[in-house]
């Protein structure tokens, strides 16, 4: 067996010898350690944000945050309007668009033909992908312009637009995940289709559903743009008047962020340790299960 | 966070439970069932509708050059996107530009170099930056990234590069730049996940043959798997892309709001969202809400075109990939 | 030749790490046998085993094999074949957790001491897989060149030579020569396997390890394939892997027998040349797996 070039060399030579020169060798070292370190780079700035987030947030916290609006007149108070605002619109979102996103994707997973599922799917990905702030419009034209009056609850139908797509997708995967052995040993015992997917059907894939929704329920927490339009944010505290405006976590940081008052921005930082905390803990709830099984 | 689809599942479920269920109450389930899910195709429609009859006042006075027009100025009724549509792209641009490259190398980082124990916690820690609130990241922005940036990238840029105009100072930390900066690092989840799943798709037959020829470990992932993998790779970068151009509160607070089209990168802009966030409530009935309507649409259109295209090529490499709410 | 039948049970030590190296220093010329002064390209394994973590998965082989032939490996499904096979070329190592005892030496040379380097060690012994896998994004051409292109230092003049060289030696060139720049994988099966082998070729290895290279195929590629691995004989130290008996006894000079232990590892039982194996094996466990037999 000729070699390529030159007389032909001993199989030990060739092992030992190198084709391997220091460039390859030095080269695959050093793009592996970049590749470190842009995973490194990645989490520096999640390390960055909780840290100041945590840092500046628990300065400002204190009990007049937390029990008490801004005052009516000059600086200070809290941001009592803003929690609880928030801890009504994205519940009452969280109920419509709850039944909408899981029914819908039953219908999706279990009954529809293949034209209409591929559509009604479709549809609910590009709704994924559309900037939330466009839903803030949107809403706004039929919900907020023909009553020329902010309101509550176009904020939280604004906030259940965007969720319904999120569950309706995480819920038709959990669906699709459940064995059709289930369904097919469920009929064969004579239960009828309607009990079938809520006892075994949804029964089976609660967790995921469950997972779903609660990340859903955490990103609606924290949206503001959709809310600009719609709910508006006020400095009184709205407790149950879905029919005027109201303020939440999201647009309470947005606004205090924005005054040239330190004061205020502080307090915005006390806002965004409150709100933090919530989308974090929800998220680290949901996800430790399955990072706990994959490290297993 | 958008979801990309799943193929159209087995007919097992479907045609078991379609056919069946003659009686009433699975007939109201199933037609009940089908209302909730026609709903989501109902609001998607509804939201196509109402933002072009919105729009459609001031494209009727000012036809293309709304999307042309450089000034913007509602007291003198004159409305040109151009501003806002540079600032949009602009800062997008920046954005993929930065976070294509430190995605894809963490992406392969994750899918072919890390061992376990780290590749878990670390795409752990990668999916909480994607659950932080926009508006955290604004606040974080202006009075953390802003100045900092301001003090060392920013003044090293000007001095180094600053007789390029477009590189021209004098920095102020809020401004184009920072915008970019935020965008890739809310946009770096997206592009991450997304490769790195089409990154572990790449068939493991691929990877021993470049081996099996003499190959380095790098040398291995840049010639049989990266290219394996380019069209679902420019499917991430383009879904990032895609979400870079609608963010909107992380880029309204730092980006300085300027109605004027930026000459340098460290300029204050603004772009389509961040100008509908600013303006939006103060515009009352009219032109100007027309206007801003408008600029929606516009934005609506790129963003959904690119969603399309991107679905399309990281269903090539990867299947359906899904990634998580 | 030797015939060398080693049967070891199992509760013997336990070689949990590379072995200590039987390789003679660097400069290895000066101790080589008069007859390599070209290369030769013996292997042998000496108590070699394999472990996935906790699992053995293959038992002290000891196993010689001879120079410009084709050693045959058979047994049934799950006995360590291929495991036994990536030993050679230390394509195992991509398995996380795999670890290697024993020796394993090519001309003399310990492939897994300390200072020699897998990526160069794949340049000499190459692989041929089971299912064809041609990359998909590149060209015929570029597909033979790809090894080559590692190395960065051939003109495309240099380049083209190889690449026909290896496409002939593959028993492709006719068919593909005017069409070097379509993709990879617009071949048929059969085809695609040759690309692969030609592309093996193209680096010039000494050795050619093949892991079921025809399971894939259908039996008029295979039997290309077969005359293929004939031809091929002259010039380099072929392994294949089969499940194929009649192959083996078509295609070998060698052939060495494998089993599953009660203790789920792998082991040698048998080699010897292909003739005897095939009609007057030693070992009751040959004959029954020729014949047929098995439980």
């Amino acid at each position: 067996m000729t070699a390529i070039a030159g007389p032909p060399q001993s199989i030990a030579a060739r092992l030992t010898g190198s084709t391997v020169g220091r460039r390859r060798t030095i080269v695959d070292r050093v793009m592996r350690g970049l590749a470190l370190a842009a995973a490194i780079i990645c989490v520096i700035p999640l390390g960055a944000v909780l840290a100041f987030v945590i840092g500046n947030g628990i300065s400002a916290l204190n009990i007049d945050l937390l029990t008490k609006p801004p005052k009516a007149l000059g600086l200070g108070g809290g941001a009592l309007n803003a929690i609880l605002g928030s801890l009504q619109m994205v519940p009452l979102a969280a109920l419509l668009a709850v039944p909408i996103g899981v029914l819908g994707a039953v219908y999706v997973a279990e009954f529809g033909n293949r034209r209409s599922a591929r559509i009604i799917r479709f549809s609910a990905d590009v709704l994924v992908g559309v900037p939330s702030i466009i839903i803030g419009i949107f809403v706004f034209t039929f919900l907020v312009l023909p009553f020329k009056q902010f309101n509550a609850f176009a904020g939280s139908v604004a906030l259940a637009v965007i969720m319904v797509p999120v569950i309706m997708r995480t819920t038709e995967e959990s669906l699709h995940i459940v064995p059709n052995s289930l369904r097919e040993a469920s009929l064969a015992l004579g239960v009828p289709v309607w009990r079938t997917v809520f006892s075994v059907v949804i029964r089976t894939g609660l967790s995921g559903i469950l997972t779903g929704t609660m990340l859903a329920f955490a990103r609606a927490m924290g949206e503001t743009a959709p809310l600009l339009f719609t709910a508006l944010g006020s400095r009184l505290i709205n407790v149950g008047n879905f029919a005027k405006p109201m303020d939440a976590l999201p647009v309470f940081i947005y606004v205090n962020a924005r005054q040239p008052n330190e004061l205020l921005n502080q307090q915005a930082w006390g806002a965004a340790f409150l709100l933090l905390a919530i989308v974090l803990i929800i998220n680290v709830a949901v996800r430790a299960r399955s990072w706990g099984r994959q490290i297993g | 966070m958008s979801a990309v689809p799943t193929p159209t599942p087995p007919l097992g479920p479907r045609g078991l439970l379609g056919g069946s269920g003659s009686r009433l109450p699975d007939l109201v389930f199933r037609g009940g069932t089908g209302v909730f899910a026609w709903v989501v195709v109902a609001i998607l429609g509804l939201l196509l509708i109402l933002l072009v009859l919105n729009s459609r006042q001031v494209f009727g006075q000012f036809g293309l050059s709304f999307v042309t027009g450089t000034d913007w100025d509602p007291v003198a009724g004159m409305y040109g996107a151009l501003p806002f549509i540079i600032g949009t792209v602009a800062s997008s641009l920046i954005a993929i530009l930065l976070a294509a490259p430190i995605g894809i190398l963490t992406a392969v980082f994750l899918a072919e170099l890390a061992s376990r124990r780290v590749a878990v916690p670390l795409t752990f820690a990668i999916e909480l930056l994607a659950a932080i609130p926009s508006v955290v990241y604004g606040l974080w922005g202006v009075f953390v990234l802003g100045p900092v940036l301001k003090a060392t990238v920013e003044a090293w840029l000007v001095g180094t590069l600053g007789w390029l105009p477009i590189f021209a100072g004098p920095p102020f930390g809020i401004g184009l730049f920072a915008a970019g900066v935020i965008l890739t690092l809310m946009i770096l989840p997206t592009v991450i996940s997304i490769s790195r799943d089409v990154i572990s798709s790449v068939p493991n037959h691929q990877r021993e043959a470049m081996l099996a020829l003499g190959a380095t470990r790098w040398e291995m992932i840049t010639r049989a798997v990266l290219p394996f993998a380019r069209s679902g790779i420019v499917g991430a970068l383009i879904l990032g892309l895609g979400r870079a151009l609608g963010e909107t509160m992380a880029v309204t607070m730092v980006i300085g709001n300027s109605q004027k089209i930026p000459q340098s990168i460290f300029d204050p802009s603004q772009t389509i969202a961040s100008q509908i966030a600013t303006t939006f409530n103060e515009a009352g009935v009219g032109l100007q809400t027309s206007a801003l309507i408008a600029l929606g649409l516009i934005l609506l259109v790129i963003t959904m075109t690119l969603n399309v295209i991107a679905r399309l090529l990281v269903w090539r490499v990867a299947g359906p990939v899904t990634e998580a709410a | 030749m030797t015939v060398e039948t080693h049967v070891r049970m199992a509760n013997d030590s336990d070689h949990g790490q590379p072995g200590p190296a039987l390789a003679p220093k660097p400069d290895v010329r000066a101790s080589l046998p008069a007859a390599a002064g070209a290369a030769s390209g013996a292997i042998q394994t000496r108590a070699l085993n394999v472990c996935y973590g906790p699992f053995r998965a293959v038992k002290d082989i000891d196993l010689a094999i001879p120079p410009n032939s084709v050693t045959a490996i058979i047994g049934p499904s799950g006995c360590g074949k291929s495991t036994f096979l990536r030993t050679l070329n230390r394509m195992h190592e991509l398995t996380p957790g795999a670890t290697v005892g024993g020796s394993v030496t090519l001309d003399g040379v310990d492939i897994y001491g300390p200072e020699i380097d897998p990526v160069q060690l794949r340049r000499v012994v190459g692989m041929v897989f089971q299912r064809p896998n041609p990359f998909p994004t590149m060209s015929i051409f570029e597909n033979v060149a790809s090894g080559l292109r590692l190395t960065g230092r051939m003109r495309r003049s240099e380049l083209g030579d190889v690449v026909e060289r290896s496409l002939r030696r593959a028993a492709l060139w006719d068919e593909v020569k005017d069409k070097l720049n379509q993709n990879g994988t617009s071949l048929s099966g059969g085809q695609q396997q040759r690309l692969c082998i030609a592309r093996a070729l193209a680096v010039d290895p000494e050795v050619i390890l093949m892991d079921e290279p025809a399971s894939a195929l259908d039996p008029i590629a295979t039997l290309r394939i077969e005359e293929l691995i004939a031809e091929l004989r002259e010039s380099y130290t072929i392994v294949i892997v089969t499940h194929n008996m009649q192959q083996a006894s078509r295609v070998s000079d060698r052939t060495a027998f494998f089993t599953m232990g009660e203790d789920r590892a792998g082991y040698l039982v048998e080699v010897d040349d292909t003739v005897k194996i095939f009609t007057n094996p030693t070992e009751q466990l040959t004959e029954d797996y020729i014949s047929g037999r098995f439980g």
